[in-house]
């Protein structure tokens, strides 16, 4: 017993000498941090902002610019922590991707006026002239997106597999809805009430084509269970926030991708500039941060259907379609 | 929104009931072997997640359905005996002990979604349904009943199995007298050890194959967390079953109706607030739990066995 | 004398086997680490640092052990009754959910009102949320561990509903965005923070007093003691003439009571306003907490700080050298598997001696 016992201690104390080993100090680049709710690979909102940066590292290249992020921030407790870390650790740019990291950011933001804070979706940047914030005008795309479906559904029935009824999965889908309603065609929506729920997500899927509706919609990263049943039935599917295309290549028709580069080059380029925030910045079609991927590589797509998208877009883009139903 | 008493929105309904009950059956019966013998297993949750990623890594990798089956059960079975070392080894807590092994499933399996995948979600071609010759061409209830796919029938074959080893044979007596009375069982000559191992085990295995359910016999890809607290409600269902294969055949199939009877209902667009719909099948479970009486558990669930003389 | 010390001895050894299972953990997670492409030295330093390496560290870490403290007693209160509470998930809910209601719909801009009564309204919702599987048990026999799962489920869906519905901030409408979260409570109705810009109130204070409160209930009072005769052994308590279901539902009423609460100081504590996933986990933690205090209240003080630590340091080791999130995750569980294996070496201890006397 005594025999294991000191060897016992003789470990702790060797992994507590260890443990005080310092770290090597970092170079001097650009470095951005960013905290997500979910996962960089979710096929939706996370995933969009995290490839834009990595698109943004690729052009500057890697020994110039560090990406570190903090995935599965769910509790705002933990991503506040994280966010302050970030900013005490001396990271040029925080990206707080989630709306509700609002307060957290707002509470934060003036304690480092060295750090340039973007938060989204958010909705104001409050006064502070570090913080940044931006949003996807998703209604645009789900407009256009519900007018599309009318036109290559058969028999004008359109299913939405809504994750949730909040956010801008809620946006996207009231733009779909009066999309789809001017063309004429019937929507029917069902909510999961779960990011997270894939088995449930096909379930509905399978509901919406047992009840005659073949062209599919939805976003958050339970949707890969909604894409495989419509993969499997033979259906169409209309993929937001990210491109869904590898999920189904023979059944994805269009992807609505959330392009966040545009918006994040002028953040940085602004930073260079000594100006670190205090701006709004909006996804839309018309600075080129929604746009519409087609799925051209597998399926032979009508260029009709292309132009009328195209035209709607830019309708949008010159305010004569207004994307939500009035009220 | 007239139509949901059609006969094909009802079928459909019922249909998608019985698909959705697999994994629930599957995990459920495995508890159920776990309780009788006396323990309580709440790391389903786990085992599940464990099965889901090896069956569709195998698959993804041989395409060969089978082994991914295999695979799945033999994760499973490993988890079991992971589980039955702790709890009748070492005589630990069961709950909490469930509740570890359901953290490091679930954990270890987004891990190595990550690093063997690389964390893409992709699919794999699953089991595809198989249709019943004669049967499968009735109207409605051919394609209600016997179109499903090979993992489908087996659950449903699976409950008069159970039954039968449970209540038919010696060593569901065994089983049963070790979960109720495992000093009087040891007295007899029945090593209480051994067979809460087996039965650990053998929940491990069908709680590891309920997790390939998901990843290659419903939805064919895989995707962290997707099994979404399956684990928990299958733990559930056995208490609702009373103990009993066809009280977990009920139990799972009135959840997976109500669940499928509200996404109809949503899509038909019948106005309830979604989430009002999503806590029906909980709700539902509750009541009728009140209303059906008179069940025993095992008496010694979820108590380590001692032997009395040391 | 000799027995004092051989019991001190006993009772210390009792206390640091927990610490023993999670050194072993991390000597598995180094060979994690080491497949992963890590170093697992630059890995466990970050942990150690996240969680107790600075001030604001350690805050931290007492930030995240006050839920967990307050869900531990409760689960403790629990399992002395013979009941098994894995309801904490919903009960936090329930609890943030009903006082934020009070907070924000009854304006009664006092402090010295509002604050008692918030609390007070979390305590009950959670007392409620774990009373209905406490009475279902007590006078129908349904099991509460299947009642709690369900009632967790169904909290999150009301929760669900409530936040994007009825109780969202009406600022979330007006400007589009429609994030599920509630308006930020009344100012009046946050807890003080202690140290200022962290989140440290004085809930965290308010759980440390309760966890007295609770081992002065459970060993000093004669509900205490009939709860834990109930628990002990339910037929001999019984033919005591111990009303068994009364107690075993006051338990569960007791321990929603403590989860509750907890919802309800991380709402006025921390977040100040009710977001989707406000219960974190918690509830689950919570009953790994209170095994790690080997189910005592006292025990659960130390218990939340070590694995509240665990968790704060685990992100930290997210961020520092890019760890997945699941590592830290599998890491927990091998924790808490090693931990409750290991309790046989107490409990084997505790045999040997008591055979030996």
């Amino acid at each position: 017993m005594s025999k294991k016992f000191s060897i016992m201690i003789l470990f702790v104390c060797v992994v507590m000498t260890l443990l005080s080993v310092p770290v090597l100090a970092e170079d001097e680049v650009f470095q951005v941090a960013m905290v997500m709710p979910s996962k960089i690979n979710d096929y939706s909102f996370s995933q969009s902002m995290y490839e834009a940066l990595k698109v943004l590292q690729s052009e500057v290249g890697e020994e110039n610019f560090e990406i570190v992020y903090s995935e599965d921030m769910f509790n705002v407790a933990d991503a506040r922590e994280a966010i302050r870390d970030y900013a005490d650790m001396g990271f040029d740019l925080v990206i707080a991707h989630g709306s509700q990291y609002g307060t957290s950011i707002q509470e934060i933001a003036p304690d480092y006026p060295e750090t340039a804070f973007a938060w989204g979706n958010g909705t104001d940047f409050f006064g502070l002239d570090n913080v940044s914030v931006y949003q996807a005008r998703a209604e645009q795309g789900g407009y256009v997106f519900g007018q599309i479906a009318a036109a290559v559904s058969e028999n004008g029935k359109l299913g939405v597999c809504g994750p949730v009824e909040s956010g801008d999965a809620k946006t996207y889908i009231d733009g779909f809805k009066n999309g789809a309603a001017e063309a004429g065609a019937e929507v029917s929506v069902t909510y999961t009430s779960s990011f997270s729920d894939v088995s449930l997500m096909s379930a509905a899927a399978e509901t919406h084509m047992d009840e005659g509706a073949m062209v599919l919609t939805g976003t958050s990263q339970s949707i890969p269970g909604a894409v495989s049943v419509v993969k499997e039935r033979d259906g169409v599917w209309l993929g937001v926030q990210w491109d869904t295309i590898p999920l189904a290549p023979e059944n994805v028709l269009v992807s609505l991708v959330y392009d966040w580069t545009p918006i994040l080059n002028e953040i940085i380029t602004k930073m260079t500039e000594g100006i670190y925030g205090g701006a709004a910045y909006d996804l839309t079609f018309e600075n080129g941060g929604l746009q519409i991927l087609w799925n051209t590589e597998n399926l032979e797509i009508d260029q009709e259907l292309i132009d009328m998208a195209d035209d709607l877009a830019q309708k949008i883009v010159d305010g004569e379609i207004e994307p939500l139903p009035a009220g | 929104m007239n139509n949901l008493f059609s006969a094909a929105t009802i079928f459909g309904i019922i249909g998608m009931a019985i698909r959705l009950a697999m994994p629930y059956l599957y995990a459920g019966l495995g508890e159920l072997f776990n309780q009788t013998a006396g323990c309580f297993n709440l790391g389903v949750e786990g085992i599940m997640m464990m099965g889901a990623f090896s069956a569709f890594y195998v698959v993804y990798q041989t395409g060969n359905l089978f082994l991914g089956i295999a695979a799945a059960a033999v994760i499973g079975l490993f988890m079991g005996l992971i589980m039955s070392l702790i709890s009748v080894t070492f005589k630990a807590a069961q709950g909490i002990s469930g509740i570890g092994l359901t953290m490091f499933g679930v954990g270890l399996s987004s891990l190595l979604f990550k690093t063997l995948l690389q964390g893409t979600v992709q699919s794999v071609a699953g089991f595809a349904p198989l249709k019943i010759p004669v049967l499968g061409d009735i109207p409605f209830i051919g394609e209600t009943f016997f179109q499903n796919n090979l993992m489908v029938y087996l659950a449903y074959c699976l409950i008069p199995v159970c039954s039968v080893v449970l209540y038919k044979t010696t060593l569901g007596l065994k089983i049963r007298s070790v979960g109720q009375n495992p000093q009087a069982a040891d007295t007899l000559g029945v090593s209480v050890i051994k067979i809460r191992y087996l039965c650990v085990c053998i929940g491990g295995v069908l709680a590891g194959i309920a997790g390939a359910t998901f990843s290659i016999a419903n939805i064919n890809m895989f995707q962290e967390k997707m099994t979404n607290g399956t684990g928990y409600i299958a733990v559930a269902l056995v208490y609702f079953s009373g103990w009993k294969p066809k009280g977990v055949l009920f139990g799972a199939l009135l959840f997976s109706f109500v669940n499928a009877l509200q996404l109809r209902m949503q899509v038909l667009g019948i106005n309830i607030p979604s989430d009002v719909a999503m806590m029906l099948p909980y709700i539902l479970t509750i009541i009728t739990l009140v209303f059906v009486q008179g069940r025993d558990a095992p008496a010694a669930l979820s108590v380590p066995y001692e032997r009395s003389e040391n | 004398m000799l027995l004092k010390i051989r019991s001190f001895m006993q009772k210390t050894f009792d206390a640091i086997l927990p610490i023993f299972a999670t050194l072993l953990a991390l000597i598995i997670g180094i060979f994690m680490l080491k497949s992963l492409g890590k170093n697992p030295l630059d890995a466990y330093q970050a942990l150690f640092e996240g969680a107790f390496g600075s001030q604001r560290a350690i805050i931290q870490t007492v930030i995240k052990a006050t839920p967990l403290l307050l869900v531990g007693i409760g689960v403790c209160i629990a399992f002395r009754g013979g009941v098994v509470n894995i309801g904490g998930e919903g009960q936090i809910i329930m609890g943030a959910l009903a006082s934020a209601a009070v907070a924000l719909y009854l304006p009664i801009p006092s402090r010295l009102i509002m604050i008692p009564l918030c609390l007070l309204t979390a305590m009950a919702a959670g007392a409620v949320w774990g009373g209905i599987p406490g009475f279902l048990k007590a006078r129908m026999g349904v099991n509460e561990i299947l009642t709690t799962v369900m009632m967790n489920s169904i909290a999150v869906y009301f929760s669900n509903f409530l936040l994007r519905g009825p109780m969202i901030d009406p600022h979330e409408i007006e400007m589009g965005t429609r994030a599920a979260q509630t308006a930020q409570m009344p100012e009046y109705t946050w807890l003080t923070r202690l140290a200022p810009p962290t989140q440290l109130n004085t809930g965290t204070i308010l759980a440390v007093i309760l966890a007295f409160f609770a081992f002065v209930l459970l060993w000093r009072t004669t509900i205490g003691y009939r709860i834990r005769a109930v628990g002990f052994n339910s037929a001999a308590s019984k033919y005591a003439g111990i009303k068994v279901p009364i107690y075993q539902a006051m338990a569960m009423i007791l321990s929603g009571a403590f989860s509750g609460l907890a919802g309800g100081i991380e709402l006025f504590g921390v977040q100040h306003r009710v977001l989707e996933n406000i219960s974190a986990n918690y509830g689950f933690n919570g009953i790994v907490t209170a095994l790690f205090g080997n189910l005592h209240p006292i025990g659960t003080i130390p218990a939340a700080v070590l694995f509240g630590g665990l968790m704060v340091g685990g992100n930290k080791m997210q961020r520092s050298v890019q760890v997945h999130s699941a590592f830290i995750d599998t890491l927990l569980g091998l924790v808490v598997l090693f931990v409750v294996a290991a309790k046989i070496f107490s409990t084997n201890r505790s045999k040997r001696r008591a055979k030996n006397e």
